[in-house]
């Protein structure tokens, strides 16, 4: 922590109660957490406004360090927690934390349907392409033909695309970055962080506790120069990054913000009350 | 149902009618509307809910009534969603609720564990249908009390509540609710599929009447906030997300009084106890029944003279739900027959019932499962009388003849 840092992480961060982290050395999951603090801090949100909710895995393990309202909840489930939290307090700025696994293997279901309803929230998947947390067993984005600790003989699961799927669910806002392009990543998250809508941001972080160590990247810098080279801006002209996953703001489009659809019915509702009422009905 | 399309202007059809005068406390009531109602009466903030029958009705109704109080209401991708977005509306400070059936109810067991590793308030109605599997969507059954009390895995203390009659989907419905917000804790509506669709009349309690109580909220400061305090009622404060600058953790890990993970023995020790014991020290407030012993009700608030009176009888029948319905009505065909019908049908007052049953020779606990209070009233009786069950599980109701027939036969 130098000076410049030192008091963001004191605004934003729990020194005090919860560090040091569970994570490994070196592993993403800490760059994110700076990069979403950062963001909070280039907006000049107040911590008492955020509420930060978790699913389970390494990732999921991301709340119990920030100063926030936070909930760690079951695998999978976060989305669906969060959904009742943001509509019991509409003016929380509600941060999201999923592993790939927790976000599309267990979680599938919520995030389709989160991504449908478009309930003002930001879905910041961790997607390390493997479940870290039980140990490297292989999840839906793991790359196919990949050896992990339940593909003895590589996977030979197709690739779920997340951007994709959100994408088609109805997402309005959907981005792609990964913990070495931080600068890019933490721009992105305060864009998602920004906008009143679900927004979701697929971080690529580097597993090499177990996915690493199983496709020959042992350390966090082999991981780090493979998702540098591996991806592109999506601006660049398709071209010239053939073979390379786009990473960037993918899709980014307006519609009906769910809670402001449920104000709308709440008018309505009301003026129905008052027809019941009026008609000499008894409420109950 | 009094469903009303809200785009047309005719009022409700079905509450306009005439014989229900506005001014009138009397309803003519499913149980399931009875049980909406009462919910919304308990000061309902949030459903979140995934059609299942029976329970169905009670989505379809909240849905148009509760946005007319303000209320959250929406409908979940399914039960596990539900229940999760129940805790989530319950952290953030409203009165939550879902309503389910069999499947949907099993679905709901993993948040029902998350939901009490953090004391979250919250209802769980589960109008019980046959099963296991899709069952038998339409017919009762009491099949899932042991679910409802063990279902989530890991020990926990639960209330399950059981009602008998559309009055009583209303009022335990409120108790419900009550109980779950005085001691920051899942309760479970344990209903059926007879009682959630059977029509009866119903007395709206006189205005301003209703007893509702509130979660305990936290007098301290934000920075002096401790989220799962011991405190001498053991229910710590609860602080509601994003008001007042309340910022703290919640998790389904094991936690310390700060609300963050710890695997240390002695504090999980300590969280255990203190969960137990803030139910088990307050089992006067939450259990409840009526004992009935020559057409005398006793209940909770006499329950000394009701043991007093008991030894006048030769059996007690022991029942609840909708299979009471049938016990209560036997004393009337053979006397000396008292009935303990219970409400809170879980934690059982262990002292009042270990009393009970020692006053009388001979016990039959009636229900529509294979026996699943039976054993734990022959464990309560620890031998000093004779505990069998009348059971049925083939999802026709029992009926006093049942309860009479198995009666003979004991002697
Ligand atoms: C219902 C349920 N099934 C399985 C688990 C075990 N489990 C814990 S974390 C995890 C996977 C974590 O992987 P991911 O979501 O990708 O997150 P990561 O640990 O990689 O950050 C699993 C399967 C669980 N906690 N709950
Ligand atoms: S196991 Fe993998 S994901 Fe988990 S903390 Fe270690 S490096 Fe990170």
């Amino acid at each position: 922590m130098n000076e410049r840092t030192a008091p963001i992480f004191l605004k934003y961060l729990r020194p005090n109660k919860a560090f040091p982290t569970v994570w490994c050395e070196g592993c993403g999951i800490g760059i994110i957490l700076g990069a979403i603090v950062r963001a909070l801090d280039s907006l000049g949100i107040d911590p008492s406004e955020v509420a930060m909710v978790s699913g389970i895995g390494c990732s999921g393990r991301m709340p119990v360090y920030v100063d926030f309202a936070s909930m760690h909840v079951t695998h999978g489930r976060a989305l669906a927690v969060a959904t009742g939290l943001k509509l019991a307090r509409p003016n929380m700025k509600l941060i999201v934390v999923m592993g790939d696994g927790d976000a599309v293997a267990i979680g599938g279901n919520h995030f389709i349907h989160a991504s449908r309803r478009n309930l003002d929230m930001c879905a910041i998947v961790v997607n390390n392409m493997t479940y870290g947390m039980t140990g490297g067993q292989f999840s839906p984005t793991t790359p196919t033909g990949d050896p992990s600790y339940t593909s003895a003989y590589g996977t030979i699961e197709p690739v779920l695309d997340i951007p994709a799927l959100a994408v088609a669910a109805g997402a309005p806002f959907v981005a792609r970055t990964t913990v070495y392009h931080v600068m890019e990543m933490q721009r992105i998250i305060a864009r998602a962080l920004g906008r009143k809508t679900f927004s979701v941001v697929e971080v690529l972080s580097n597993c090499h506790t177990y996915y690493g160590k199983m496709t020959g990247m042992k350390t966090a810098v082999e991981m780090l120069r493979w998702m540098k080279e591996s991806t592109a801006p999506v601006t660049l002209a398709p071209e010239r990054r053939i073979d390379k996953m786009p990473r960037g703001v993918l899709h980014d489009v307006e519609r009906t913000e769910y809670g402001e659809a449920y104000q709308e019915l709440l008018v309505r509702a009301r003026a129905d009350r008052a027809r019941v009422v009026a008609a000499g009905v008894p409420l109950p | 149902m009094p469903m009303s399309d809200p785009t047309s202007s005719e009022p409700a059809p079905r509450a306009t009618d005439p014989r229900l005068a506005p001014e009138s406390n009397v309803r003519f009531w499913d149980g399931n509307r009875a049980c909406a109602e009462g919910a919304i009466m308990a000061g309902l903030g949030f459903y979140g809910g995934y059609p299942i029958t029976p329970s169905t009705e009670i989505a379809e109704f909240l849905s148009w009534r509760l946005p007319q109080e303000g209320g959250v209401f929406i409908q979940m991708e399914d039960e596990i969603a539900s229940l999760a977005a129940c805790i989530g509306a319950s952290y953030g400070g409203l009165k939550a609720m879902t309503a389910t059936s069999g499947p949907g109810f099993s679905l709901c067991q993993e948040n029902l564990g998350l939901a009490c590793m953090t004391e979250t308030p919250l209802v769980l109605v589960n109008v019980q249908r046959m099963g296991p599997s899709t069952g038998q969507p339409t017919r009762p059954s009491q099949g899932d009390l042991m679910q409802a009390v063990w279902g989530t895995h890991g020990d926990h203390p639960i209330i399950v509540l059981s009602p008998s009659s559309v009055a009583e989907m209303l009022s335990l419905t409120v108790r419900a609710f009550n109980l779950s917000e005085r001691f920051r804790t899942p309760v479970v509506l344990l209903a059926d599929e007879m009682v959630a669709h059977m029509r009866e009349k119903v007395e709206l309690p006189p205005p301003g009447t209703l007893d509702v109580w509130n979660r305990p909220r936290p007098l301290n400061p934000p920075e002096d906030y401790v989220a799962y305090a011991e405190t001498p009622d053991q229910v710590p404060p609860m602080a509601t997300f994003g008001e007042g600058g309340y910022r703290y953790h919640v998790t389904g890990l094991f936690h310390d009084q700060d609300g963050f993970p710890t695997d240390s023995p002695p504090v999980i020790d300590a969280w255990m106890h203190r969960v137990f014991r803030k139910i088990e020290q307050n089992l006067d407030l939450i259990c409840s029944w009526e004992l009935l012993v020559d057409g005398e009700v006793y209940d909770s608030s006499n329950a000394q003279a009701g043991l007093e009176a008991v030894p006048r009888c030769d059996l007690l029948l022991v029942s609840y739900g909708c299979s009471a319905r049938a016990a209560v009505a036997v004393p009337r065909e053979r006397a000396r027959t008292a009935v303990l019908r219970l409400k809170t049908v879980w934690p059982l007052h262990e002292r009042f019932m270990g009393d009970l049953l020692g006053r009388v020779p001979n016990v039959l606990v009636v229900e529509m499962n294979r026996g699943q209070m039976t054993r734990e009233i022959e464990r309560l009786a620890a031998g000093r009388s004779r505990v069998r069950g009348v059971l049925r599980y083939d999802g026709e109701m029992i009926t006093p003849a049942h309860v009479l027939a198995a009666a003979r036969e004991l002697s």
